[in-house]
C-alpha cells in the first residue's frame, strides 16, 4: 500500500460544508441507505464492501482521517460505524454503516485503507464480537485472552466465571528469526514498570539493542467506562466518570467532550459566561497535564528525579491548587454540568484572578528555566532529536491527534478548527513543530502551555469585566434527559491528549444505548510500533515518554 | 575583610556549647528523640529485640514504585516537593520490588492486572506491607459494578491499611502510612505469609462448560486467577 495518495479535488465539498448527494453518487450502488446523524450523514452499505468504499471516500473524497470505529449490537443486528473526518477541516463528517447479520456477525476488515482499523476493529471484536474478515491480527485486545463472551453484548451474563492464566511469554519471532550469528530475545516491559507511565506491557523482541517488534498489550486498566457511562444517566451520573478516563488530570477537558456531545444530542444552550469559565478551567487543565507529560519523559529518558521532576511537580501542585478554588477538588473535578457548570468562580474573586494572575506571572520564568534546564541541554538533544520518527503521512494513518500530530507538522487541532467553547473569541495561536521527532513533541508541549497561559489570561480579563447580572452559569435544562430514540451524534474536543470523542446513541430512555469513547491516547500509543521498530531499547522508551499516554485513557 | 575568622569564632567556645545545650534540653528539644529520652543518662536500653526490630522497621520504609490508575497520580504528588513523604522516614520509592517493604495499591484492578499485581507481591521480600489507596483498591470504588474489575484489592491480596477518597488527598495518603508506620512500630501490624497461587482451588472447580474447554489449555504449573463474579461482594 503506498501512502502517497492524489489530492483529493472539492468536487464533493459545498459551502455548508459536505456535499453528501455528490458522495452518494460517487459510491453509487454501494450505498444501501442513508441515516442522518446528527453530526454527519451516515451511509448504510454492505458488509463486503466496506474497503471499496472506504478507499474511495479516503482517496477521492479527502476523508484521510478515521476517528474512531463504533461497534455495538442492536436486537436485530450487529453495527460497526466508522467515523471518518478530514485532517485539514475536522468539520467536515461522514459516517459509514455497516450492519451484519445477527447469526453471522463478519464484516470486512478497514485495516488496509486506515492502519488505525485495526486496533479499534480488535476492539470491537472484543467487547462487541464483530469479527472482521481479512483482519492481520484478530486477537482480543483489552480482555484477557481466556474471557468468554463479549461484555457490550446484549446477551452477556456477568455473573459469569472467568479464568486468567499468568503463562510465560515465548519468543514469537523466534523460529523464523533464528539464525546461529545472531540470536533475538524476548523482553517484557511492563505491566509494572516506572517507564511505562501506568499499567502498560510491551512485549518487545531485540537484536542486540534493537527493537525487532514491539507489540504494545493494553487492558490492564480496562475498566468498563463505556459500560459505567452506559448505566449513568445523562444529567449527573455519567458527569463524574470522564474524569477518570484522563486523569493527569485532564479532568475537564474530558468532562468538556461528554459535555458537548450531550449538549447537541439533547440541544441544550450553553451560557456564553460559562463557556469562559470552561475555557479557562480546560486550559488549566492542559497546563497541568502538560507539566506532567514534561516531568516524567524527563525522568524517563536521563533520570532526573531531583530537578525537572520536582520543578514540574511544583508548577503542577499550583495549578492544582487554583483548579481546586474553582472546582473544590484536585484531580476529580466533576465540575461541568449539561447546560454550564456547577458553580461560579469562588468569592472573592478579586483573590482568585489576583492568584491566577501570580500564576501566570511566574510562568515565563518557569518555561525558561525548564527550556535551560532540558531543550537546550546536549543529552537531552542526543535523545531525542532524530529518535522515534512519526511521519506525517503515517501519523495521519493512524489517527495520531493532538501534539502528536501537531509535532509531525500536522495542523490540527479542534478548538480552532471544529470550534466550541469561548476559543474564538479569544487571540492564540496552534503550536506545531515539522521535527517529526520525540524533541519536537516536546517543543509543542512547552509551546502548547505558553499558549494556554495567553488564553487563561485572556479569559481573566473577560470574566473581572463581566457585568455582574449577567453571570448565567447554567441554562435550563430538563431534571431528567430523554433525548428522542435513534438519534445518534459524534462529537470531539480537543483534550491535552488529542482529539476526544464521545459518540451517543439515545433510545428514548434517560440512559445511553451505546456510549462510545473515541481516546485519543489509544491511537497514539499505536504509532509506537512504527516509530520504534529498528530503533535501539533507549529510543524506543523515549518514544513511549514522548507519546504521553495516559493508560485511564487508553483503555478506558 | 581580612582571611583570620573574627574573634568571636576562634576565641570562644559559645557555639559549641549552644549546640550542646541545644542538644540536651533547654528551650529548644528538636534533637531530643523519645530515644535518647529512653536511653536517660545510661548509654543502655533494655528491650525486646521484636520491639526493637519492630520500631526500625516502622522508622524506615521503601515504598514500592507501583502506579497503577488515578491515585498514581496523588501518590507522585505525596512523594514531591510540598507533601515530601520522605520527612516520615517511607518516601523513597523503590522500583524493583525486591528492594521493598511496602506496596501502594493506587487504582483499580482488573482481572488482567490482578495475577501481575499478585506477582509483584509474591516478589516483595517479607516482612512486606500493603497500603490501600482510594476506593477503587478498596471495593471497586465507581467502577465495582464493572464487568472487569476486581471488587477491591483484599480479594487478592491482605491489606493492612485502607485510605479511603477517590482519589484520597495526598495528606490523606500521608496520615495512612504515617498510622501504617507507627502500626508497625507498636507492633500491631504482623506480616502475612500467603501461599502463592491458588491452585488447588482451581483444580477443585466444579466442571461447568468454562473449566471443560480451558481445561486443556491450562498447564499444571500455570499461575491461575478465578474471578467469580456472582460469589464477589
Amino acid at each position: 500500500m503506498s501512502l502517497e495518495r492524489p489530492r483529493p479535488d472539492q468536487s464533493y465539498v459545498t459551502d455548508d460544508g459536505v456535499d453528501y448527494d455528490a458522495i452518494e453518487e460517487l459510491l453509487g450502488e454501494h450505498v444501501l441507505g442513508r441515516e442522518t446523524h446528527i453530526n454527519a450523514e451516515g451511509f448504510v452499505i454492505r458488509p463486503d464492501e466496506v474497503q471499496e468504499v472506504l478507499f474511495a471516500l479516503r482517496d477521492q473524497a479527502g476523508f484521510d482521517h478515521l476517528s474512531v470505529v463504533t461497534a455495538q449490537e442492536y436486537g436485530d443486528r450487529y453495527e460497526s460505524i466508522y467515523h471518518l473526518k478530514k485532517y485539514d477541516d475536522p468539520t467536515q463528517e461522514l459516517s459509514v454503516v455497516v450492519p451484519t447479520s445477527k447469526d453471522n456477525p463478519v464484516s470486512q476488515t478497514a485495516e488496509p485503507v486506515y492502519r488505525t482499523a485495526d486496533w479499534h476493529e480488535r476492539e470491537a471484536y472484543d467487547l462487541v464480537g464483530i469479527e472482521y474478515e481479512g483482519h492481520p491480527d484478530p486477537r482480543r485486545i483489552l480482555l484477557p485472552e481466556t474471557w468468554q463472551g463479549h461484555p457490550l453484548s446484549l446477551d452477556y451474563d456477568q455473573d459469569r466465571p472467568q479464568i486468567v492464566t499468568l503463562t510465560e511469554h515465548a519468543n514469537p519471532i523466534a523460529d523464523d528469526h533464528y539464525e546461529s550469528e545472531s540470536d533475538t530475545m524476548f523482553l517484557n516491559i511492563g505491566p509494572h514498570h516506572p517507564a511505562t507511565h501506568g499499567v502498560l506491557h510491551l512485549k518487545a523482541v531485540l537484536d542486540g539493542e534493537q527493537v525487532v517488534d514491539v507489540d504494545p498489550d493494553i487492558g490492564y486498566l480496562h475498566r468498563c467506562e463505556e459500560q459505567m457511562a452506559q448505566q449513568g444517566t445523562y444529567r449527573h451520573q455519567i458527569m463524574p466518570y470522564p474524569d477518570r478516563w484522563d486523569y493527569a488530570p485532564g479532568g475537564l477537558m474530558n468532562e468538556w467532550g461528554y459535555a458537548r456531545a450531550a449538549e447537541d444530542l439533547a440541544d441544550i444552550e450553553v451560557p456564553e459566561y460559562a463557556q469562559v469559565i470552561r475555557t479557562l478551567g480546560a486550559e488549566l487543565c492542559r497546563i497541568c497535564s502538560h507539566m506532567l507529560a514534561l516531568g516524567t519523559f524527563c525522568l524517563d529518558i536521563y533520570g532526573d528525579f531531583t530537578a525537572i521532576f520536582m520543578y514540574a511537580m511544583r508548577d503542577r501542585e499550583k495549578v492544582q491548587s487554583l483548579l481546586e478554588d474553582l472546582t473544590g477538588s484536585r484531580m476529580m473535578f466533576n465540575y461541568l454540568r449539561l447546560g454550564g457548570v456547577a458553580w461560579d468562580l469562588p468569592e472573592p474573586r478579586e483573590e482568585f484572578f489576583e492568584k491566577t494572575r501570580d500564576f501566570l506571572d511566574d510562568l515565563p520564568e518557569a518555561t525558561q528555566e525548564y527550556h535551560d534546564l532540558i531543550t537546550s541541554n546536549e543529552i537531552f538533544q542526543i535523545r531525542t532529536i532524530d529518535t522515534g520518527v512519526l511521519e506525517p503521512e503515517v501519523a495521519k494513518q493512524y489517527g495520531a491527534t493532538g501534539p502528536v500530530a501537531r509535532a509531525s507538522g500536522i495542523d490540527y487541532d479542534l478548538r480552532r478548527d471544529d470550534p466550541y467553547g469561548y476559543y474564538p473569541e479569544l487571540d492564540w495561536d496552534v503550536a506545531t513543530d515539522d521535527g517529526c521527532d520525540n524533541y519536537a513533541r516536546l517543543l509543542v508541549r512547552m509551546q502548547e502551555v505558553e499558549q494556554s497561559a495567553k488564553i487563561i489570561e485572556q479569559c481573566i480579563d473577560v470574566l473581572e469585566s463581566w457585568p455582574e447580572e449577567d453571570r448565567e452559569i447554567q441554562s435550563n435544562v430538563p431534571r431528567t434527559l430523554r433525548p428522542e430514540a435513534d438519534t445518534e451524534i459524534y462529537r470531539a474536543v480537543e483534550a491535552a491528549k488529542g482529539e476526544l470523542g464521545i459518540y451517543i446513541r439515545a433510545d428514548g430512555t434517560d440512559k445511553p444505548a451505546r456510549f462510545k469513547i473515541r481516546s485519543p491516547c489509544f491511537s497514539n500509543l499505536h504509532t509506537l510500533p512504527e516509530m520504534s521498530e529498528g530503533e535501539y531499547i533507549a529510543d524506543l522508551i523515549a518514544s513511549l515518554g514522548s507519546l504521553d499516554i495516559i493508560l485511564g485513557e487508553v483503555d478506558r | 575583610m581580612s582571611d583570620t575568622p573574627p574573634e568571636t569564632i576562634t576565641g570562644s567556645t559559645d557555639p559549641m556549647t549552644e549546640t550542646r545545650e541545644a542538644r540536651m534540653g533547654g528551650v529548644d528539644n528538636r534533637f531530643n528523640s523519645r530515644l535518647r529520652e529512653a536511653f536517660g543518662s545510661s548509654p543502655f536500653i533494655l528491650t525486646k529485640f521484636d520491639q526493637f526490630m519492630n520500631w526500625c522497621r516502622g522508622s524506615s520504609m521503601f515504598m514500592l514504585q507501583f502506579g497503577i490508575a488515578c491515585c498514581s497520580l496523588e501518590m507522585m504528588h505525596t512523594y514531591a516537593v510540598k507533601h515530601d513523604l520522605d520527612r516520615f522516614g517511607s518516601g523513597v520509592p523503590r522500583a524493583s520490588p525486591r528492594q521493598a517493604d511496602t506496596i501502594i495499591i493506587p487504582g483499580t484492578i482488573v482481572s488482567k492486572f490482578a495475577p501481575r499485581m499478585k506477582r509483584v507481591y509474591d516478589q516483595m521480600a517479607e516482612p512486606k506491607f500493603v497500603v490501600n489507596m482510594g476506593s477503587c483498591a478498596i471495593s471497586g470504588g465507581p467502577f465495582q459494578e464493572g464487568y472487569n474489575v476486581i471488587k477491591g484489592a483484599e480479594e487478592v491480596i491482605p491489606v493492612d491499611i485502607h485510605v479511603p477518597g477517590c482519589p484520597p488527598r495526598p495528606e490523606a495518603l500521608v496520615y495512612g502510612v504515617v498510622k501504617l508506620q507507627e502500626r508497625i512500630a507498636e507492633g500491631e501490624s504482623s506480616p502475612v505469609t500467603v501461599k502463592p497461587y491458588e491452585l488447588e482451588q482451581f483444580n477443585d472447580l466444579e466442571q461447568d462448560e468454562l473449566v471443560n474447554k480451558l481445561a486443556s489449555q491450562i498447564n499444571e504449573d500455570d499461575l491461575v486467577m478465578r474471578y467469580n463474579w456472582a460469589d464477589s461482594p
